[in-house]
């Protein structure tokens, strides 16, 4: 009895003081944090993904409290939550906010099994990386996709995967967040984030071959060939083109889709535009292939 | 006779030395000559010709744009075509030169005599004056990696060098280029050599030669009997003996230090053999570096052989000239099977660094299934920079550059053995090779804040 009773005060007073210890220094040390980032941390997503710029969800959430405090909170988007989540973070923190355009992931090359022939065959490590760093590839386009998928590797959200039969990644609108994971991973820079526009249309250059045309052409035929068609049919002057690859500036472009019927090679292409309005029909099987 | 070696790990793959005793033919000329800008490590050339220019056979047609590039001569006569972009070995395009070939006219005040000229015979010549014709005549390292041979003589004032090595291991499969020149011109390399220690101003030469190669050892053995300056080193078989620094280490037996430590750093130069014959022509025959030895082979290539080459010459051309291509799909590869890059289309041509052509068939060519790691350590085990290849490996797989960065990644110099001797024919240099990239870079970048 008396060795329970010995045991009972002696853990009791050992608790006692290392309660009053913790106690002084949680008071003495205590690190004042805003309640604030708390909360607007619950609002986020919790994804901790990254795609805003910041390590994770609680570094975004005091940037935002921080730039609250400055009175603006412009530029900081969380891409996972969207819209409705920079809403009610901002309504949290008592300032109105000016809410950015939705972005999507889009794989500007269409260069398919059927569309660039295969002229070798790579037997090394796959990955993107590796085969963009030994050659060209196994086709005769030094700029377009290498299908090994290191950006369905990069996603974190199941949106992007690649299509066996072109070859090529395709993304799921409705799961991608625009955290630009696979914009980094890509390393030929085929991926761009682009504004989703109305109803999800878009119009964009689905190529980025820098080759001149004739040699451009010889290695997939749907390759831009920088003629500058489109860009003397653009009413808006969002077409540029450089070093002979023609590009579209998204916040230019008014969706008129002049430039798709004017492409001779098909390189430019519409996205959820209605099909019954399309008048040329290498077009449409284009936008089939793309669509998701 | 003793036989020297270096110390830490290696490995001996098959020799398949089908072309040894084949004497080298002379090339025939191409239809169109191909001249890639960037043929050097260092700044690619800046053109100097134009579109409609007529050009002899050494004429200048782009000069060293930098310290570190070298300057490219015609090595046809006949009229600049185009000035245009083409595919390189990797399948990107690189600016080039391209020159239709008309006739055979050479430019005046090249010597083409085969007379021997000697050292004695020109005393005129000042280490300063050799290295300038050297520099002039756009001579790079002839045994693969092309690095401006000039640059090696000068070397920076915290070293002294104190003896140059020739490099005539040839460890490599199949390749007989270098084996072929030393049977051929065996007098002129000697001289070549002499010409580089004057130049570097030291008193020692050697030639490494692998025992692979009696017949090289005795007649270069022979011409050298009388010459206390140079020695010839017969060497056991080991692959990679031809890496610069194994085979300082085999030779006069120290260890170069981990980059950017380099060989003169211990008091050696290393040039390879086809380096020392072209610095010859250069210096004593005013001939600038526009030809070279290479190698056509492969098991089922119908006539392989060695050929005295055109640059520009199309790898097309020369696999014609040996019967053609076997049948099926069949891997083509710039260099020897250990090292040699594969080339994604037969219009690639030949450069200052091409040593010889090697073709695998279907077979041959792939890979085995990839199993996992047994821990056997083998790759460890035949490393030649004593590094942990499979450790590396992994770390470039996950992406662990900083780790990657202190495990001495940098030293690797790709010679693929660990990848040869794997049980498991593991991916290990080509992890290796994507995660060395990677922190060679970040060191760039961090050199340049």
């Amino acid at each position: 009895m008396n060795f329970v009773l010995t045991a009972v005060c002696v853990l009791g007073a050992i608790a006692l003081v290392a309660a009053i210890v913790l106690y002084v220094v949680s008071k003495k040390f205590a690190v004042e944090e805003d309640p604030r980032i708390g909360e607007v941390t619950a609002l986020l997503p919790g994804a901790n993904c990254g795609g805003c710029g910041f390590a994770g969800c609680s570094g975004m959430a005091g940037a935002l409290v921080c730039g609250a405090d400055k009175g603006s909170i412009e530029g900081l988007v969380c891409p996972v939550g969207g819209e409705e989540v920079m809403k009610q973070v901002a309504d949290a923190l008592g300032i109105t906010v000016a809410i950015a355009e939705a972005m999507v992931a889009v794989v500007r090359c269409n260069g398919s099994c059927a569309h660039r022939p295969r002229i070798a065959a790579y037997d090394g490590l796959h990955t993107c990386a590796a085969m963009h760093a030994t050659g060209a590839g196994e086709t005769g386009c030094g700029f377009g996709c290498l299908g090994c998928g290191d950006c369905v590797e990069a996603c974190l959200f199941d949106a992007i995967h690649i299509n066996e039969e072109t070859g090529l990644p395709e993304v799921d609108e409705n799961k991608c967040t625009s955290c630009g994971a696979c914009v980094k991973a890509c390393p030929r820079h085929i991926i761009e984030l682009r504004k989703k526009g109305p109803k999800g249309r878009r119009v964009y250059v689905q190529c980025v071959n820098m080759d001149k045309g004739a040699v451009a052409k010889k290695a997939c035929e749907v390759a831009c060939i920088g003629c500058g068609k489109c860009e003397k049919v653009c009413k808006f002057e969002a077409i540029t083109i450089e070093k002979n690859l023609s590009y579209i500036d998204y916040n230019k472009c008014r969706l008129c889709t002049k430039c798709v019927d004017e492409c001779p090679t098909g390189a430019i292409v519409k996205i959820n535009f209605p099909l019954k309005k399309m008048v040329n029909t290498e077009v449409v099987s284009q936008e089939s292939e793309v669509k998701v | 006779m003793k036989l020297f070696t270096f110390r830490i790990g290696g490995v001996h793959p098959q020799e398949h030395k089908l072309t040894a005793d084949i004497p080298t033919k002379e090339a025939a000329l191409p239809k169109a000559a191909v001249f890639p800008l960037g043929q050097h490590i260092g700044a690619p050339a800046r053109p100097v010709v134009k579109r409609g220019d007529k050009v002899k056979v050494g004429t200048l047609i782009a000069e060293a744009n930098g310290f570190v590039s070298a300057p490219i001569y015609s090595s046809v006569s006949g009229t600049v075509a185009k000035i245009d972009t083409s595919i390189d070995a990797t399948g990107y395009r690189q600016p080039v030169i391209i020159i239709n070939v008309e006739g055979d006219e050479w430019e005046e005040g090249i010597d083409r005599s085969s007379e021997l000229e000697n050292m004695e015979a020109h005393p005129e010549l000042t280490a300063e004056e050799i290295i300038e014709r050297i520099k002039i005549a756009g001579i790079t390292g002839m045994g693969g990696a092309s690095f401006p041979t000039f640059i090696k003589l000068c070397p920076p004032p915290t070293a002294k060098a104190e003896c140059i090595i020739v490099n005539a291991v040839e460890c490599e499969p199949y390749i007989t280029a270098d084996y072929r020149l030393m049977m051929e011109h065996a007098a002129e390399i000697l001289v070549g050599l002499k010409l580089l220690m004057k130049a570097a101003k030291v008193e020692k030469g050697y030639i490494g030669i692998e025992e692979n190669k009696p017949k090289a050892i005795e007649l270069l053995t022979e011409l050298t009997v009388e010459d206390s300056q140079i020695t010839i080193v017969p060497l056991a078989m080991k692959y990679p003996q031809g890496g610069e620094k194994q085979l300082v280490d085999a030779v006069i037996g120290r260890q170069v230090p981990a980059p950017p430590a380099i060989p003169v750093n211990v008091g050696a130069i290393v040039q390879n053999v086809g380096t020392v014959f072209a610095v010859y022509q250069a210096v004593m025959k005013h001939k600038p570096l526009f030809e070279r030895y290479t190698t056509v082979t492969g098991e089922h290539i119908k006539q392989p052989g060695n050929f005295l080459v055109r640059m520009g010459t199309p790898f097309k051309d020369l696999i014609a000239a040996c019967g053609g291509l076997p049948d099926g799909d069949n891997k083509v590869l710039a260099g020897g099977p250990m090292m040699g890059k594969s080339v994604i289309s037969l219009e690639v041509p030949v450069t200052k660094g091409t040593n010889s052509i090697t073709v695998l068939t279907d077979a041959d060519a792939h890979r085995k299934p990839i199993e996992p790691c047994i821990r056997c350590g083998k790759c460890v085990e035949v490393c030649p920079m004593g590094l942990e290849p499979y450790l590396l490996a992994t770390l470039s797989a996950f992406k662990h550059y900083e780790r990657l960065e202190q495990e001495d990644v940098v030293s690797c110099i790709s010679c693929g053995s660990c990848q040869f001797t794997c049980p498991s024919h593991r991916p290990i240099l080509d992890n290796i090779l994507q995660g060395k990239g990677v922190v060679m870079s970040r060191i760039k970048a961090r050199n340049q804040k």
